[in-house]
């Protein structure tokens, strides 16, 4: 985008009815690292890419629980992403405080994008520079949204956003329309098969990726970093490294789950 | 002495001689409603009451509707204070309303509607201003049933038959012996008139005008009054002053 006249404020329009301010925020999400989500009828599942600014550095979180029932990954400005966050879990509390019930998913992620979109009409404010992916379960199932900064919110079965995202969706748009019968397990291989898409080439290992659950049964959770490491060397050991799977070939999930059971007993095949 | 209306509501009475504003506290209720009478049978749950609105010992208003609907899921039944039970039906009214218009395939069931009146409730008595009422809520919700109890003083609890003032010790026993969970509805009615027939003989503020109200997934329906038989050829009540003979 170039820069022009109309671009200073959020409150101005540009001749052609766009709000420079809020595209650029949305750029902001797209400079964050990845992170992506899918659902299925009974499970939601998100998973992000943990990039630690240097190696004496720890890195950023960018999952968040909101409530027992709902989650967020975040792509973009961390800090933003954080207090929105505690907006989330100050929402979720207020309504089981009130009514001894889990606050429907959809309304929150209305409340969210309320807040956001007022960001987007006073002088005196700038649009939050982050976009969240908001998993849960309530009373009609699984859900999953992505919040924007210009205060839009939209359902997925299944979204990447960040950077190098778009290889991640290639991936799922592959394979979207199973997933409403999709067990944990394959959404949980999934999210892993494309969180390596956006690592393009970089070898994936459950150092660098986050992954957390919510389904029936099931309070949202980050799953632990061992369980990682075994679906991750479950993949590895059925697609043979990284760079194959992502020639045209739709079975290496079927045989991963295959493989998975066997994969803890043997080395798994990775360079030190 | 002159009246002031406060901007809450409430209302204080300002002596001329002094200028002084007294805090407001709900001392005793008007127009009340006795018991009110719930159970959860074989399809949902079934709420019960009389018609009257007494004013302390008059049998003053007898056409008094205790039983109320809110939303698809709930049905509430009060005694206590009517006026009260009117402005509660204004609270849970704008609720509903409110859920409505969100308009997007979720809804609040019995559970969220009793825990919000529950807030309420035991809000206003944390300000010496109670709801002065003793409140049932009854409804089903994705098949499951839901039956609880609220009042003044913001005790709240659910149970699988209810009742309120008098109900609870003179139609609780009774409930607690015979009832089941699979009654089917015209068991349930026969059982909730034999409470109801019990309360009529021995709570001197009932009248004989009853309403039943049932809820089920396929939704509510509140029956028109009507009146029970009662029965009065006891041996006792045969010969009257058979004990009191004569003048002295």
């Amino acid at each position: 985008m170039f820069r022009n006249q109309y671009d200073t404020d959020v409150t101005t329009w540009s001749p052609a009815g766009r709000l420079f301010q809020v595209e650029y925020a949305m750029e902001a999400v797209k400079q964050g690292s990845a992170a992506v989500g899918l659902r299925s009828k009974t499970h939601a599942v998100l998973a992000a890419v943990n990039k630690a600014a240097s190696d004496l550095a720890s890195h950023q979180r960018k999952l968040f629980r909101a409530d027992q029932h709902v989650g967020v990954a975040i792509a973009g400005l961390t800090a933003d992403g954080r207090v929105l966050s505690r907006f989330l879990r100050n929402e979720c509390i207020n309504h089981s405080f009130v009514y001894e019930s889990p606050l429907p998913v959809a309304r929150l992620v209305v409340q969210l994008a309320d807040k956001a979109q007022v960001c987007t009409q006073r002088s005196w404010k700038r649009p939050y520079g982050v976009g969240l992916l908001v998993a849960g379960l309530d009373e009609t199932g699984a859900h999953l949204y992505y919040n924007c900064p210009s205060g839009n919110y939209f359902e997925y079965q299944a979204f990447a956003i960040g950077s190098r995202s778009q290889a991640a969706k290639t991936f799922l748009e592959r394979r979207f329309e199973a997933y409403d019968g999709y067990s944990r397990e394959e959404l949980i291989k999934d999210a892993l098969f494309a969180i390596k898409e956006t690592l393009q080439g970089e070898k994936l290992t459950s150092q660098l990726c986050t992954v957390a659950i919510v389904g029936e049964g099931e309070a949202f959770h980050i799953i632990d970093q061992q369980t990682i490491q075994d679906y991750i060397d479950a993949m590895e050991l059925s697609t043979g490294g990284p760079e194959e799977e992502a020639a045209a070939e739709a079975p290496p999930s079927a045989e991963a789950q295959g493989g998975g059971e066997g994969a803890s007993s043997e080395p798994a095949p990775m360079d030190i | 002495m002159e009246f002031q209306r406060m901007v809450d509501g409430s209302v204080s009475m300002k002596d001329s001689a002094k200028s002084e504003i007294s805090s407001e506290r709900t001392l005793y209720p008007y127009v009340t409603g006795t018991s009110v009478i719930g159970l959860k049978y074989k399809d949902g749950v079934i709420l019960a009451s009389d018609t009257a609105g007494s004013y302390g010992s008059t049998l003053r208003y007898k056409c008094v509707e205790r039983i109320k609907q809110v939303g698809d899921h709930t049905l509430i039944g009060a005694s206590g204070e009517i006026s009260d039970f009117q402005e509660i039906m204004r609270y849970l009214d704008e609720l509903i309303l409110y859920d409505k218009m969100w308009d997007d395939g979720n809804s609040l069931g019995p559970k969220e509607v009793h825990n919000y009146l529950n807030r309420i409730m035991y809000n206003r008595r944390n300000k010496f201003n109670p709801l002065w009422n003793s409140l049932v809520l009854g409804g089903v919700k994705k098949g499951q049933k839901y039956l609880g109890t609220v009042n003044m003083i913001g005790t709240h609890y659910e149970d699988d038959h209810l009742a309120t003032g008098f109900g609870n010790h003179l139609a609780r026993p009774i409930l607690r012996s015979e009832w089941r969970e699979d009654l089917t509805f015209e068991e349930a009615v026969k059982l909730i008139e034999k409470c109801l027939l019990v309360l009529l003989y021995r709570d001197r503020s009932s009248i004989n005008k009853f309403q039943i109200a049932k809820i089920t997934d396929e939704g509510t329906t509140i029956y028109p009054p009507y009146a029970l038989k009662t029965f009065w050829g006891f041996s006792h009540f045969q010969n009257p002053s058979k004990g009191a003979a004569g003048t002295w």
